[in-house]
């Protein structure tokens, strides 16, 4: 077997919406793979056919060599999945819904002891494993979730967003776990996010995703410099002024690439600092009043907004997304 | 799947439900006190006030096995719905996602409702024991007992079969009350059901609970109006029927 996940060409279509569109990718065993995109892009849908809790409607793909939709319980058996929304049995304590997993999934009951052992150890969640999953806190329900994920020693775990709603420390504290159980476990990973700083830091590849189609796929280090240089940054006073602005620097052909959102312009050139004195004489020229300038080397935002033309944001609703939430709505 | 396998998806649900069952002593006094106040109540007016037309009277002894099956009928159809609730809060994906048969799935949880409703019917035959109702035998309680495993898969199957078609808890609240009073009014539980008009008469003959409570009060108190074989066949072709239907409709469901 040559790659723990492999889709070709798969496909999810909701009434006239393609919510996935003819994804292929690959994901070597051991690999921790990040699906990144705005909320809506069709990462959740993915990870819901390769864990065959919906059927493709086209195209195929095989997780851990099993195929998805012919050989789902072989799939299931060798996969962990931690949802987006939580899947605990709130009246019962943290060891008990451990121990009812194991129970499902085949263990005696002495594997399932030492293994509940193991995982609870993995997420620090020893000392309260015998407490109410009710008095839990956010990130003690997510990491325990984590755990019950890995209690049948899954080859592919999938994360669906696995630190939203979480505060920042708790964030980190979850990568940390992630990055554990990848490198002590073995275990092959594919997370999907739409912060950018969490798949930059956990991912050793990243597929962009966008409207259902990835846009595109490599590691972080190698998206950024796909850029080339440094971005700078100019806040404009006047948003009608942007597409003016864009134009007249690739007139003069001065930039790399350049992209906009909103009142924002971001050129990325080699040398920034030396660049930047042309670049505001050149928008004086123009007669365009710029209102900020900063420099700095790219991120993966960057790499977002060059390859989708936007940034993510949470307040944004695309039809995609209004699709995906009617379909989260149905289902409650 | 092995034999083994499906043994152990069987007892993996119904050990959940157990475990929830007895961390919610609330629900199980709640779900008891509702009988209880018509067995003492209702039981007690009644019998001051009519005499059954042929003998015997009309007293709390004649109410008990209705209020039996009429709380079985509650636990059981609340066990299959509570899928609902699985689905609410998430954990019917877990279930859902595991590598094991639907169909022993459900069939567990409805072994795991089964059990707690029978606690609670066999909570009021004591009750109803110790408040002076006599029981014809020992053999008499048993049998009892097992009309109330019956009669609780088959309501337990509808209670799956409802909860997998019905995508809210709003559609759940509208479900009981337009299910649970007809079947509760129309089983004879609180009235002698041999001189009744065409249409009522009808009506509480199309209803599974009507024989669960003859068969009941055939098994306590040594007499009922629809023969016990025949409550026993209509019981058991119900509950088959119903626990097919739910396992099949509960293997479509979708989180």
């Amino acid at each position: 077997m040559l790659y723990a996940i492999e889709t070709s060409g798969i496909t999810k279509r909701f009434d006239d919406v393609n919510a996935v569109n003819k994804i292929s990718i690959s994901v070597k065993p051991g690999e921790l793979f990040g699906l990144l995109g705005p909320n809506g892009a069709g990462k959740t849908t993915l990870i819901s056919m390769l864990s065959t809790m919906i059927e493709p409607s086209g195209g195929s793909a095989l997780v851990w060599g099993y195929n998805v939709m012919k050989d789902a319980d072989a799939v299931r058996q060798n996969i962990g999945v931690v949802f987006q929304d939580t899947t605990l049995d709130d009246r019962l304590t943290g060891r008990e819904n451990l121990d009812l997993h194991g129970r499902l999934y085949g263990l005696d009951g002495k594997t399932r002891k030492e293994r509940i052992k193991e995982v609870l150890s993995l997420v620090e969640l020893t000392e309260r494993a015998d407490a109410i999953v009710k008095t839990y806190s956010g990130g003690m329900m997510r990491r325990l979730e984590i755990a019950r994920g890995l209690m049948h020693h899954p080859h592919v775990l999938f994360l669906d967003e696995p630190t939203l709603g979480l505060d920042p420390q708790t964030r980190m504290h979850i990568w940390d776990y992630i990055k554990k159980l990848n490198k002590e476990e073995g275990v092959t990973i594919l997370l999907t996010t739409h912060y950018m700083e969490e798949a930059d830091k956990l991912c050793d590849r990243i597929a962009i995703i966008d409207n259902g189609q990835i846009v595109a796929l490599d590691t972080p280090q190698n998206l950024k410099n796909s850029l080339g240089g440094d971005v700078i940054t100019l806040g404009l006073g006047n948003p009608g002024d942007v597409d003016k602005l864009c134009n007249s620097y690739q007139k003069e052909g001065c930039a790399n690439i350049i992209t906009q959102d909103q009142n924002e312009v971001f050129i990325t050139v080699n040398n920034g600092e030396r660049q930047i004195p042309h670049i505001l004489l050149l928008a004086s020229q123009a007669g365009i009043p710029i209102i900020s300038v900063s420099l700095r080397k790219p991120t993966l935002d960057d790499v977002f907004i060059h390859y989708t033309g936007r940034a993510i944001r949470d307040k944004e609703v695309s039809v995609m997304e209004e699709v995906g939430y009617k379909m989260r709505s149905r289902r409650k | 799947m092995t034999l083994d396998r499906a043994a152990q998806t069987v007892y993996t649900m119904w050990l959940r439900e157990m475990i929830r069952f007895s961390r919610s002593k609330s629900r199980i006094i709640g779900a008891l006190s509702t009988p209880l106040f018509f067995l003492v109540i209702l039981g007690t007016g009644f019998s001051s006030a009519f005499q059954v037309r042929g003998g015997g009277t009309f007293d709390k002894s004649y109410l008990a096995p209705g209020l039996i099956g009429m709380s079985v009928l509650f636990a059981s159809l609340m066990g299959g719905v509570s899928i609902i609730w699985d689905r609410e809060f998430g954990f019917l994906k877990e279930i859902l996602i595991a590598p094991v048969s639907r169909f022993f799935v459900s069939l567990g949880k409805a072994i795991g409702g089964v059990t707690t409703a029978m606690i609670q019917g066999i909570l009021i035959l004591i009750i109803a024991r110790l408040i002076g109702i006599h029981y014809v035998s020992l053999w008499g309680v048993l049998a009892a007992i097992a009309v109330m495993f019956i009669s609780g898969i088959g309501f337990i199957g509808l209670g799956i079969a409802i909860a997998s078609k019905i995508e809210s808890h709003e559609g759940f609240q509208m479900v009981m009350s337009f299910l649970t009073m007809p079947l509760v009014l129309l089983s004879g539980a609180f009235f002698p059901i041999s001189n009744l008009p065409a249409w009522l008469k009808i009506l509480v003959y199309l209803n599974p609970l009507t024989y669960g409570v003859e068969a009941l009060r055939y098994c306590l108190l040594g007499n009922s109006i629809i023969p016990i074989w025949q409550s026993i066949i209509v019981l058991v072709i119900f509950s088959m029927a119903m626990i097919a239907l739910g396992g099949k409709l509960f293997g479509k469901m979708r989180a």
